[in-house]
């Protein structure tokens, strides 16, 4: 995973709360058996109507928006489906940090599996960033928003910290503790299921 | 201070624990399906990492499986490779795998409990949101992301930070326990708390009103959080004796369990909510998130009604109208319906055909409308047909299907077009969900058999159903 770094870019704001998986990448995009090329599909529904025409009042299809990585979007972000599909297709668009006042939950941890930051901010904070128009920093080693009015605190996990600053491999860093892993096991009564 | 039963699970699966981070907690079970996983094997070989608990991981193909002839070749080629793909893994790996020609295959999460390796007090996990559903017998299971099944397959642990603990007391008694279900409990509990209501937490399902539930009616319960429970009793114990994957020590593990697996009475949770049954009505969802439901009896409620002043749900009810092609004041009962699913992981077992049947009887559905029974797995197809309760289904022309997610989520062939409005079984009725541009009205197994009679909803409460 390539280590997280200071991200410099206008806000994308998505005004919606609830936006489930299904509307991040609809399910006709889930037989890829690979990580890669999802981004094209990212909100496919919304951005392309039924004969695959742009529809031009989504927010994603305004070129002013075309190199924006931030995504800035409403309460309960990414509910539904597990498919980590959605963390791909931001990614993989050119999104590297996600801003709401709340995550679902298992997308909340696929995106640090994938080296993408998700913040979570008091719904004003959120509300306020959407109307910013200039140009904001996202810097994750200080955990703070620099827009060009203020500077704004942010909270994550030490642990989660620092694999994204790393770029660490997560599995090789629990396979680290093999040793209690293995004690665990032995311990445990709990019966296989062949 | 007592203990809850998630709490209590939670500390005996610690491997290791941290100061204020997530805990790496141990994994029972891992089941696997086609479409999270190839990325995670894909990963293993580019690290060369093995599989480190075969013995502990069972896979299904269950998503993308056509729902019909089973001798005929899959024409989905990205589908038929998506399938040939798992089973190319498992053969890799040393992973037990039930194909689709397997009587075993259907639905990961009906096959778990009814083979018997869904276990109470494990902690099971699977690349699928739906995972939930094992908490039915008090098994903490939690859906994850395919990151986290490579995790998963070569360390068979996963690091998570421990959720808060929700208590959902259900009280009362449903009067028409035939007509008002399962289904409609947990609908009524989503329109309550919110259909993000449960993020964060670990929900633990208490009170009569669940524990008066079957095991079949206790897995319908589903609402978003990270994981639910139910506190295993002789219900859940009695269903999972014999089965073909039940631990030969299992009469000493019930033993165990009986000891071991409940909350304490003096332990606290950290949210509650309580749901009195008493006098609920079949549920009827409207909108494009569960939480946007309502009572059969009841017409669709303006954004303004929806909202209750929070301008973020007003925004969310009209995008959820237009979507839905739906006027506020509409009488659900005269909305009409162009297809009905019977299926998925909360409604496809044997009871919910079975008392959809008995709605049936010995009519025929609307001539406007197209219908189906997905079978949760083969083996509840084998079941429901040596009732021949395939037979009420295929008189009354629904068609009756091998087993699959299908129409859930609409990978497979099985999906709406585009304007299409459905009384579907499942549990989600997000845009788009069941095809692009359909329109899925979420409802319980009884109801949606009423409304394939009748062309619209209808109140089954009204109906009799001896």
């Amino acid at each position: 995973m390539e280590p997280f770094k200071k991200v410099k870019s206008i806000i994308t704001p998505l005004d919606q709360v609830n936006v489930d998986t299904d509307q991040i990448v609809p399910k006709q995009f889930l037989k890829l058996v690979h990580k890669s090329g999802f981004g094209k599909f990212l909100f496919y529904n919304w951005r392309y109507d039924k004969n695959e025409n742009i529809k031009s009042d989504f927010v994603l299809n305004d070129s002013k928006y075309d190199n924006s990585k931030i995504l800035v979007t409403g309460d309960n972000f990414g509910c539904g489906s597990s498919r980590e599909h959605a963390v791909w297709a931001l990614l993989d668009y050119g999104f590297s940090v996600i801003i709401a006042p709340s995550f679902a939950d298992i997308f909340f941890s696929n995106c640090f599996k994938n080296g993408f930051l998700p913040i979570s901010l008091d719904q004003k904070i959120v509300e306020k960033l959407q109307q910013e128009l200039d140009i904001i920093e996202v810097d994750l080693e200080t955990q703070t928003i620099k827009t060009s009015s203020e500077e704004i605190s942010f909270k994550i996990d030490p642990y989660k910290k620092k694999i994204l600053l790393e770029g660490l491999d997560d599995i090789a860093q629990t396979l680290q503790f093999e040793d209690k892993i293995s004690k665990f096991e032995r311990e445990s009564k709990v019966p296989s299921v062949l | 201070m007592g203990k809850t039963l998630f709490e209590k699970i939670w500390e005996s699966h610690v491997v290791v624990e941290k100061q204020n981070g997530p805990s790496l907690i141990y994994i029972d079970r891992h089941l696997v399906h086609e479409v999270t996983s190839p990325q995670a094997f894909d990963g293993l070989r580019m690290n060369k990492r093995k599989v480190r608990r075969p013995d502990l991981t069972i896979a299904t193909m269950d998503h993308n499986v056509p729902t019909n002839d089973r001798s005929l070749p899959i024409l989905d080629q990205t589908s038929a490779v998506q399938i040939q793909t798992l089973e190319k893994n498992c053969k890799d790996f040393g992973i037990k795998l039930f194909d689709i020609n397997s009587p075993n295959q259907g639905i990961v999460h009906v096959i778990g409990p009814q083979l018997g390796i869904t276990l109470p007090g494990t902690t099971i996990v699977c690349g699928d949101s739906h995972t939930s559903t094992h908490g039915a017998f008090g098994a903490l299971a939690l859906g994850i992301g395919t990151s986290e099944v490579e995790h998963v397959l070569t360390s068979q642990t996963l690091w998570l930070e421990k959720p808060k603990s929700f208590e959902i007391k259900v009280e009362g008694k449903r009067k028409n326990p035939h007509a008002v279900t399962a289904k409609d409990i947990v609908l009524s509990i989503i329109k309550n708390i919110g259909t993000g209501g449960g993020t964060g937490t670990v929900i633990e399902y208490r009170g009569q009103g669940i524990t008066d539930l079957s095991m079949e009616q206790r897995m319908t319960i589903e609402a978003g959080s990270r994981a639910g429970l139910i506190e295993p009793d002789e219900k859940a114990f009695d269903y999972l004796r014999g089965r073909q994957y039940t631990p030969k020590n299992y009469e000493s593990l019930v033993d165990n369990w009986k000891e071991h697996l409940k909350t304490d009475s003096d332990a606290k949770f950290e949210k509650q909510f309580t749901l009195n049954i008493n006098n609920i009505a079949p549920q009827v969802s409207w909108g494009t998130n569960p939480g946007m439901t309502c009572d059969v009896t009841e017409s669709i409620p303006s954004p303004d009604e929806f909202s209750k002043g929070d301008p973020n749900q007003k925004k969310g009810a009209e995008k959820a109208l237009e979507y839905m092609d739906l006027e506020p004041g509409t009488p659900i009962t005269d909305i009409k319906i162009d297809r009905v699913f019977i299926g998925s992981c909360t409604n496809a077992r044997l009871e919910d055909l079975i008392e959809a049947s008995k709605v049936i009887k010995e009519q025929k559905i609307s001539t406007n409308v197209k219908a189906m029974v997905v079978p949760g797995s083969q083996m509840v197809k084998k079941q429901a047909e040596e009732l021949g309760i395939d037979k009420i289904f295929i008189n009354a022309n629904f068609e009756w299907r091998e087993a699959g997610c299908s129409m859930c989520l609409g990978m497979n062939p099985d999906i709406l077009s585009p304007g299409e409005r459905c009384a579907s079984t499942s549990n989600r009725n997000f845009e788009g969900r069941q095809g692009t541009g359909g329109r899925t009205h979420l409802v319980s197994p009884v109801m949606a058999a009423a409304a394939a009679i009748k062309g619209h909803f209808v109140d089954v409460r009204e109906l009799d159903l001896s």
